[in-house]
C-alpha cells in the first residue's frame, strides 16, 4: 500500500543514476555485480535515492545533526592492556592462515 | 506444556511438575517434528541445549536456581554464539563458528538459560519479510503462505509456532515489533544503549538494538531483566541502573494519558488495522486511560532518513567482509581486488548489496552533506516531535504495521513496498525511543499489533501497559489453528 504521509516531494531528484554510477559505486563498495543484474540495481537505487530525496524538501539549516538520540559521547578508559591475545582463536575462522598471517594473493611483484 | 509462558514454565520448574532437560527435550522434538513447515531455525543445538538444561537442574537440585535457571528459548542468528555457527541468514557468514559470545549470550549463559538454537532472519537483518534468509524463508504460522515479517521473522515464527517459549530478535527499523505484530506476539525494542551490542553482528550500529520476543508482557520483562545492563565493551551502551522489569507490571492504569497521532492513522490505512487498534484503545479507556489526539508531523520523513542513515553505516560495518578474516571467500582470486570483489559479490545477497551500494553512494564525495548530514539533521526533527508529544502524554500509540501478514514473494521485486513495511517502527529507532508490539486483534485470522511508544528508558512502563491489556484481553492467548 501507498501511504499518504508525506506531504512534500522534491520536484526533481538530485541525481538519477544511469549504468555507469552503479558500475562506479560497485567499485567503491567492492562489490562484483553481475553485467545483466546492473539494470534492476540502477533502477531499485534511483527508486530510492528518490524516496529519500523527500528529505531535501525540509529546511534543516537551524537544525543540528544528531548521531546520538540521548546526545551520549564516546566513553574514555586508561591506556592499559585490557585485552588477552586471541590470536589463534580468532584466526580460526579465516579461509587462509600461515604462521599465524592472513594469506591474500600476491600484492607486490 | 507448549501453551505455557515462560513465567508458568519457571513455575514448573520450580514445583519439580518438570525438569529442565524433560523441558528441553520435549521442545527439541517438537522442533524436529514441526519445523519443515516453518522454517524458523537455522541450527537446533540439541546436545548444547540438553547439556545447559542438566547444568540448569543441578543448579537447581543445589538450591541456586535463579528465575531463568532451567528456561528454553532460541537466539537469532545474528547473535555471536561460541562454538556454534552464526550465519546471520548469509552466504557470507554460513560456513562462520564465532569463535566468542555476544554480551547477551553471555548474560543468557550466566543466568541459566537453555539455548535451542539459532533462528532464521533475513540476510544481516536487512529485510520486513524473512525472505532475504540465505536459508530459504520463515513462514507465517497462522498461514504458511504468508510471511512472519523481519528481520527477527525466524524468532517470531518460532514463538507463535510454540517451538520455542520466548526468543531474541534485534530491531534496527522494526526488525522485533514488526514480525511480532504479524505473528501474533510480543516484542519489545528497548531504548537504544539498553542492551549491549556487543557480538550481536552490526547491521547500523546507531540504530541496533537486541530485545526479547515472547507470548506476554510478564515474559518480555523476564528476559529484559537478563538481557538488560551496560556494557563496557559496546561503546555507546548506557550507564544506567537496570530496574526489576517485572517489579511495575501489575500497577494499574487509571489516569494514563495515551496519545493518538493524526500520522499514524492516515486515510489510507488498512481499515481492519484501524478498527483493531481503536478497539484496543477503547479497551484502556476501559482501564483508566484517557486519551488525546497528538501529532507527529515529521512522521513522514522517517523512512527516508532511515534509508540514507542505515544503509550508509550498513556499507561502513559490511566493509569487514573481505574474504580475509572470516566468512567466504571466492575461489581462485587473480589479485586482492578480486578477493574482495567476488568474496562480497557472490557472498552477500541482492538486497545487502544494494543497500551497501546506497550507502557507499550516500557516503561518496561531494553526496555526504545532501545526503548523511541532511538525514541526521531530520533524525533530530523526528525525535523533536516525540519529546514535545511525550511533554504531555504518557505514552504514544498506534498499528505496529500498516497491514497483517503478506503473501510471500508479494513485495520482493519492489524493494520501496518492503521498506514502507516500517512506516510506524522506525521513526522509533531514528529516536531511540523503547516501543513494544502486542496483539490486539484479529483480521482474516491474521494477528494485528498495537504499538506502544514510551520515554526513554520507560521500558517498565511499557511492559505496564501491555501486561494490563493483556490481563483484560485474550488476544495473546490466540494461537494458529493447529497449534
Amino acid at each position: 500500500m501507498t501511504l499518504k504521509l508525506t506531504p512534500k516531494y522534491q520536484e526533481e531528484a538530485i541525481m538519477a543514476l544511469d549504468r555507469s554510477d552503479v558500475e562506479r559505486i560497485a567499485h567503491l563498495a567492492r562489490l562484483q555485480i553481475d553485467q545483466q543484474d546492473i539494470p534492476e540495481y540502477t533502477e531499485n537505487l534511483s527508486n530510492i535515492l528518490d524516496l529519500v530525496d523527500q528529505m531535501q524538501a525540509v529546511d534543516t539549516s537551524e537544525t543540528e545533526p544528531m548521531a546520538n538520540a540521548l546526545d551520549a559521547v564516546q566513553r574514555l578508559r586508561k591506556d592499559d592492556v585490557t585485552e588477552e591475545n586471541q590470536r589463534d582463536a580468532l584466526q580460526s575462522v579465516a579461509p587462509a592462515v600461515e604462521n599465524g598471517l592472513f594469506q591474500v594473493p600476491k600484492v607486490i611483484e | 506444556m507448549f501453551d505455557k509462558t515462560l513465567a508458568e514454565l519457571a513455575q514448573g520448574l520450580e514445583n519439580g511438575d518438570f525438569s529442565s532437560v524433560e523441558l528441553t527435550q520435549a521442545y527439541l522434538d517438537r522442533i524436529k517434528a514441526e519445523d519443515s513447515k516453518y522454517n524458523s531455525y537455522i541450527s537446533v543445538t540439541e546436545s548444547q541445549a540438553l547439556a545447559q538444561a542438566k547444568a540448569a537442574d543441578d543448579t537447581r537440585a543445589a538450591g541456586n536456581a535463579g528465575a531463568f535457571t532451567g528456561l528454553p528459548f532460541a537466539h537469532k542468528d545474528i547473535f555471536c554464539t561460541e562454538g556454534v555457527r552464526t550465519s546471520c541468514a548469509s552466504k557470507m557468514l554460513d560456513n562462520f563458528v564465532a569463535p566468542y559470545n555476544a554480551t547477551v549470550v553471555d548474560k543468557f549463559n550466566a543466568a541459566g538459560g537453555v539455548m535451542l538454537g539459532k533462528t532464521n532472519m533475513d540476510e544481516f537483518a536487512m529485510g520486513s519479510s524473512n525472505e532475504s534468509s540465505f536459508y530459504g524463508p520463515a513462514r507465517n504460522p497462522w498461514d504458511t503462505e504468508r510471511v512472519p515479517g523481519g528481520s527477527s521473522g525466524g524468532s517470531a515464527a518460532a514463538v507463535a509456532a510454540r517451538l520455542a517459549p520466548a526468543a531474541t530478535g534485534t530491531d534496527t527499523g522494526g526488525s522485533i515489533r514488526q514480525p511480532a505484530a504479524l505473528c501474533g506476539i510480543t516484542g519489545i525494542k528497548p531504548t537504544y544503549g539498553r542492551v549491549s551490542r556487543y557480538g550481536m553482528i552490526a547491521f547500523a550500529s546507531s540504530l541496533d538494538q537486541g530485545g526479547p520476543m515472547t507470548r506476554t508482557a510478564e515474559d518480555a520483562a523476564m528476559m529484559l531483566n537478563v538481557m538488560a545492563g551496560f556494557d563496557r565493551r559496546d561503546s555507546t551502551s548506557m550507564q544506567r541502573d537496570v530496574p526489576d522489569y517485572t517489579a511495575d507490571l501489575s500497577k494499574p492504569l487509571a489516569g494514563l494519558k495515551i496519545g493518538l497521532p493524526k500520522e499514524y492513522f492516515p486515510s489510507d490505512l488498512n481499515p481492519a488495522i484501524a478498527e483493531q487498534v481503536q478497539n484496543a484503545i477503547k479497551e484502556y479507556e476501559a482501564l483508566g486511560a484517557t486519551v488525546k489526539e497528538i501529532s507527529l508531523p515529521n512522521t513522514g520523513l522517517a523512512v527516508p532518513a532511515y534509508y540514507i542513515i542505515a544503509p550508509a553505516e550498513a556499507s561502513s560495518n559490511l566493509s569487514r567482509f573481505d574474504g580475509v578474516r572470516y566468512g567466504y571467500r571466492c575461489d581462485s582470486p587473480v589479485d586482492l581486488e578480486d578477493l574482495y570483489k567476488r568474496s562480497r559479490g557472490e557472498g552477500f545477497g541482492a538486497e545487502v548489496k544494494r543497500r551497501i551500494m546506497v550507502g557507499t553512494y550516500a557516503l561518496s564525495e561531494g553526496f555526504y552533506d545532501a545526503y548523511y548530514k541532511k538525514a541526521q539533521q531530520i533524525r533530530r526533527l523526528i525525535k523533536q516531535d516525540f519529546t514535545e508529544a511525550l511533554k504531555e502524554v504518557d505514552v504514544i500509540m498506534g498499528p505496529t504495521t500498516p497491514e497483517p501478514a503478506f503473501k510471500l514473494g508479494e513485495k520482493t521485486s519492489d524493494p520501496i513496498a518492503m521498506y514502507m513495511e516500517d512506516i510506524f517502527t522506525i521513526a522509533l529507532n531514528l529516536a531511540g525511543l523503547p516501543g513494544i508490539s502486542i496483539p490486539c486483534g484479529q483480521t482474516n485470522g491474521l494477528p494485528v499489533g498495537l504499538q506502544v511508544i514510551g520515554d526513554y528508558f520507560a521500558e517498565q512502563k511499557l511492559l505496564n501497559v501491555a501486561h494490563q491489556f493483556q490481563l483484560a484481553t485474550d488476544w495473546h492467548k490466540q494461537s494458529p489453528e493447529g497449534i
